[in-house]
């Protein structure tokens, strides 16, 4: 085990120039920042999942640090190897150690490839094998992902949900990658293929040593699959740390709140008396101070103003919120 | 106390003579929420589109069967009694709010269209009932809100808009369709919460049609499940959850990972995929997936039949599953 | 009264669905074949002109001028006794070459500028774009004319200026097309996978891009064909005595009274042609949305 992480990032930021709503938007460029000041370790070999709701930066984070996506400020670094100022080389190290996938498997393949050509091209592109070679191989990774050698000559519409994400995940197989990003890939499928493919992930990630980056908004399935959990709210992480020490003991009252949000399918409980009131306000225009105040049942003073509250507590277990631990402590119980 | 909406042996054909709704059959008490659970193809919207007659014109029929509301068979409305029908019996809600809103009217005149349909009513009566129905579905500042347009709204308060467009009507009856499949976990919460609420405060009867077993046993009373167009299993809530007596009920239980224990390894599954409407196997259309399928799954097509006469609890399985086996399951 | 509506819905579907289902199986491969029928039979009219077509369409003969239809002429004869019939059938070797090199050449333009100014941005957009603005500043027609007069009448100048014209609609098509496409999640997979820029938008926009592009085409094609014409009936496009149905229809313009022949058979060439071009058109694009 190497001691540094595999993939890092300092105080990342990303924003995009939006233009906002009426008169005042045609003529005053608005920047929306997506991510803001966002720092994450990726351990090898370890499963971090990356939670949020929808706007929270959670894919544009995952992007980013993959270099798909333009960082306005901070560091990545990918295997000690520092991608600020990337060479085209740089990229390409980079590229050829990491995949992603997608949230629509039907999507993220070109409707006018095969299953088996796509394949191939990633194959090709890596110079992985010999042309020869070539085809074995891609029957190989089909198999790897529970398809056949029989489904290359097929394109993905003539495929089910579960069948393209898996593909999509040979696919992504076929780099050899040390990290994968995982964007969402669950969410469009199935509850029964869902499964499938979580274990497909789990599997894998097992048996050949894969470090991935599992971004969802499904809490229960990153319970299961992840090591790590970081938790995100308006472009920022809120919490972040061992799986079971955050869904146990959550620190931050948003932890807390989706946790209890969650449908749970036991019929005991019913739906939870105390709700997170309202909904995110909009990423254009951030509240001073911590950005969740507007919806926390424990902001006080100190909350609604100033710079948003730093990521605190021990090494293993981080939150970024101004309750101290005794009070902390008591969040999980009013909550549910 | 005597159903509202009675379902009976609805069949819906495709052209090609497939059948995507096969037979299915329930029934909905005033004040109840019902959950349709199933999968992509399963026919759960089909049904409840059906119930409005708002199939896609030429490609689908109703083949068979009769829809009992109210003494009157809805599938023998006449597209004028239906289009009555469907505001001041059955009012319906859908997953994208956004598509199903429209975008030029503000969501008071979208209001005061239905609100006119039932009656006539002076300006100033459809304004404050308007205002009436949008504090009732939780949206702040109403009066405001009423001149405004769907896409000022977030997702949360959009799909509270519909909600508060389809009780403009007062509908007895009310078809959600994967009302909260779009939206946040927290913002889910928080619409369960409003329909549950309407149902015990104004008595709405609720058909909530979802692919989450989470969201059935946070709210509905009872469940249908469905799978490749057939009724598998309907039972009261508590009971389909703890003693599923079909093995599909089960394995999608099983195959749900709980947000709320803490479990390691890999995830129970069912194999294989949905069936297709072009390949629907022959006798149990769950045999192909079944881990305890025999010879006559694979030719008979089971019946609904009660497992349990007490309870409501009725399955189409030709072994469904004995409560003993659930016992030990639940130790696990 | 129930009863009474439900059969009258019964009614209605009973005779409203075959039709349907008649417009529907016609709507699915046959357009294209019709279409395809119609514009591979020109083609074939044109191939083999010098055999099937009774006269030489020059030859004068001032003994039979303006005949009307008869077993001699089935089209009837013009002013200078030229054969109609034979006429009609040399112009659509004129004709097919309209379509065929009106459409190609702004087709590659357009696809090319379009894809680099999309998936490129920035200054390389902003310049295609200008272009464009610039183009569509003019009327289409004046703009056509303008250009065929510096250079003088003549086919070669009418295909000069429909490349320097036509590529405005293709390029606006192609960029809307890989602006989205851009966007897409298997793009951003392509980039994801380290693919180079050469290879993402030769093997996975451009295939995806040109269906659009050669829908539009063939109704593009119909367009080409009249501006054709109409350059031609303008004195600017073919000249005389070569047959082409726009110049033939000018020609007996001064005769629409007295010899409508001259005017209705190329003129009804025309249609024909066109009608085959967009029922591919139709029968293209509805084949790819059955597919998509």
């Amino acid at each position: 085990m190497s001691s540094h992480p595999l993939l890092e990032v300092e105080r990342l930021s990303v924003s995009f120039p939006v233009t906002g709503p009426g008169l005042k938007g045609l003529f005053l460029k608005q920047k929306l920042h997506a991510v803001n000041a966002v720092s994450l370790q990726v351990e090898p070999g370890s499963v971090v999942g990356l939670v949020g709701e929808s706007g929270s930066g959670k894919s544009t984070l995952g992007r980013a640090m993959l270099k798909l996506e333009p960082s306005c400020a901070g560091s990545i670094t990918f295997d000690g190897l520092q991608l600020d100022n990337a060479t085209q080389s740089d990229i390409a190290r980079l590229r050829q150690q990491t995949a992603m996938i997608f949230q629509d498997p039907y999507s993220s393949l070109n409707p006018r490839q095969t299953l088996g050509e796509a394949i191939a091209e990633v194959l090709k592109v890596h110079r992985k094998c010999s042309a020869e070679k070539r085809a074995s191989r891609v029957d190989e990774l089909l198999t790897l992902t529970g398809l056949s050698g029989d489904y290359k000559s097929r394109y993905p519409k003539q495929l089910s949900g579960g069948q393209c994400q898996r593909a999509a995940i040979a696919r992504a197989l076929a780099i050899e990658p040390r990290l994968i990003v995982a964007d969402e890939c669950v969410a469009a499928l199935d509850v029964s293929i869902q499964a499938q493919i979580v274990n497909l992930l789990l599997e894998l990630q097992r048996k050949i040593n894969l470090t991935l980056l599992f971004i969802a908004h499904d809490l229960s399935i990153v319970r299961r699959l992840c090591d790590r959990v970081a938790v995100m709210y308006l472009g920022r992480i809120v919490e972040e740390g061992p799986t079971e020490s955050v869904f146990s003991h959550p620190r931050h009252p948003y932890t807390a709140a989706l946790i209890s949000a969650i449908p749970d399918i036991d019929p005991e409980r019913r739906l939870p008396d105390t709700l997170l009131r309202g909904e995110p306000p909009s990423p254009l225009d951030l509240p001073d101070g911590c950005a969740f105040h507007t919806r926390c049942c424990f902001a006080r003073e100190a909350c609604r103003k100033g710079e948003a509250p730093e990521l605190r507590g021990d090494g293993n277990h981080q939150y970024a919120c101004l309750l101290e631990a005794g009070e902390a402590e008591r969040l999980t119980d009013p909550m549910r | 106390m005597s159903p509202l909406l009675t379902v009976d042996s609805l069949t819906i054909t495709t052209r090609a003579g497939l059948n995507l709704v096969d037979q299915v059959s329930f029934s909905l008490a005033p004040g109840e929420m019902l959950g349709l659970v199933g999968e992509s193809g399963s026919g759960k919207t089909l049904t409840c589109r059906a119930l409005l007659q708002l199939l896609p014109e030429g490609a689908l029929q109703i083949t068979g069967g009769r829809v009992d509301f109210d003494g009157r068979d809805l599938l023998r409305l006449s597209p004028r009694e239906m289009r009555q029908l469907r505001g001041a019996g059955v009012g319906m809600i859908f997953q994208n709010p956004s598509t199903h809103i429209n975008p030029l009217m503000t969501i008071g005149q979208q209001m005061a269209e239905s609100l006119r349909l039932r009656g006539r009513l002076s300006r100033k009566e459809i304004r404050a009932r308007s205002v009436s129905l949008l504090e009732q579905v939780g949206i702040p500042s109403p009066e405001q809100r009423l001149d405004s347009h769907a896409h000022e709204f977030s997702g949360g308060m959009r799909q509270r808009a519909m909600i508060a467009i389809a009780l403009a009507c007062s509908p007895r009856v009310l078809i959600a369709d994967e009302p909260t499949t779009a939206l946040d976990v927290t913002v889910q919460a928080q619409i369960l919460k409003l329909l549950d609420g309407l149902r015990r405060e104004h008595g709405l009867s609720i058909i909530m049609i979802t692919h989450d077993l989470g969201v059935v046993a946070q709210t509905c009373d009872r469940v249908a499940v469905l799978y490749g167009g057939r009724i598998c299993e309907i039972a009261a809530t508590a009971d389909l959850l703890k003693h599923p007596a079909h093995p599909y009920t089960r394995g999608l239980i099983a195959c749900q990972p709980h947000a709320n224990v803490n479990a390691q390894g890999p995830l129970t599954t069912i194999a294989g995929a949905p069936p297709t409407a072009e390949e629907m196997p022959a006798g149990c259309r769950f045999h192909p997936r079944c881990p305890d399928a025999q010879r006559r799954c694979q030719t008979r097509q089971p019946v609904v039949h009660d497992v349990a006469q007490e309870s409501g609890h009725r399955v189409a399985c030709h072994y469904p599953l004995q409560r003993l086996i659930h016992r030990e399951l639940d130790h696990e | 009264m129930t009863a009474l509506t439900s059969t009258q819905i019964s009614m209605g579907q009973r005779v409203t669905a075959p039709l349907r289902r008649l417009s529907r199986d016609l709507s699915q491969r046959t357009t294209l074949k019709i279409g395809l029928a119609i514009v591979l039979g020109w083609v074939l009219v044109a191939l083999l002109a010098p055999w099937i077509s009774p006269y030489d369409p020059v030859y004068q003969d001032l003994t039979t001028r303006l005949a009307p239809m008869s077993w001699a002429h089935p089209m009837g004869t013009d002013n200078f006794g030229r054969d109609i019939l034979s006429r009609v059938i040399y112009s659509a070797r004129v004709d097919l070459q309209i379509c065929l090199l009106g459409v190609i050449f702004p087709f590659i333009i357009g696809t090319v500028l379009g894809t680099f100014s999309g998936y490129i941005g920035g200054w390389c957009d902003a310049i295609v774009m200008r272009l464009i603005d610039i183009v569509l500043a003019f009327p289409f027609l004046v703009l056509m004319l303008a250009i065929i007069t510096i250079l003088g009448p003549g086919l070669s100048s009418f295909f000069i200026a429909m490349a320097l014209v036509g590529w405005v609609s293709y390029a606006r098509l192609v960029r809307a097309r890989v602006l989205v496409l851009k966007q897409s999640d298997f793009v951003l997979a392509a980039r994801s996978l380290g693919y180079s820029h050469s290879r993402i938008i030769c093997k996975h926009l451009l295939p995806n891009v040109l269906t659009d592009a050669v829908v539009f085409s063939m109704s593009d094609v119909v367009l080409v064909l009249l501006n054709g014409a109409a350059i031609s009936y303008l004195g600017l496009g073919v000249q005389p005595p070569v047959a082409e149905w726009g110049v033939m229809v000018t020609e007996g313009q001064g005769f629409i009274t007295t010899a409508w022949w001259l005017t209705a058979f190329p003129g009804l060439a025309i249609v024909l042609l066109a009608v085959g071009f967009s029922f591919i058109a139709d029968g293209l694009s509805e084949n790819r949305g059955g597919t998509q």
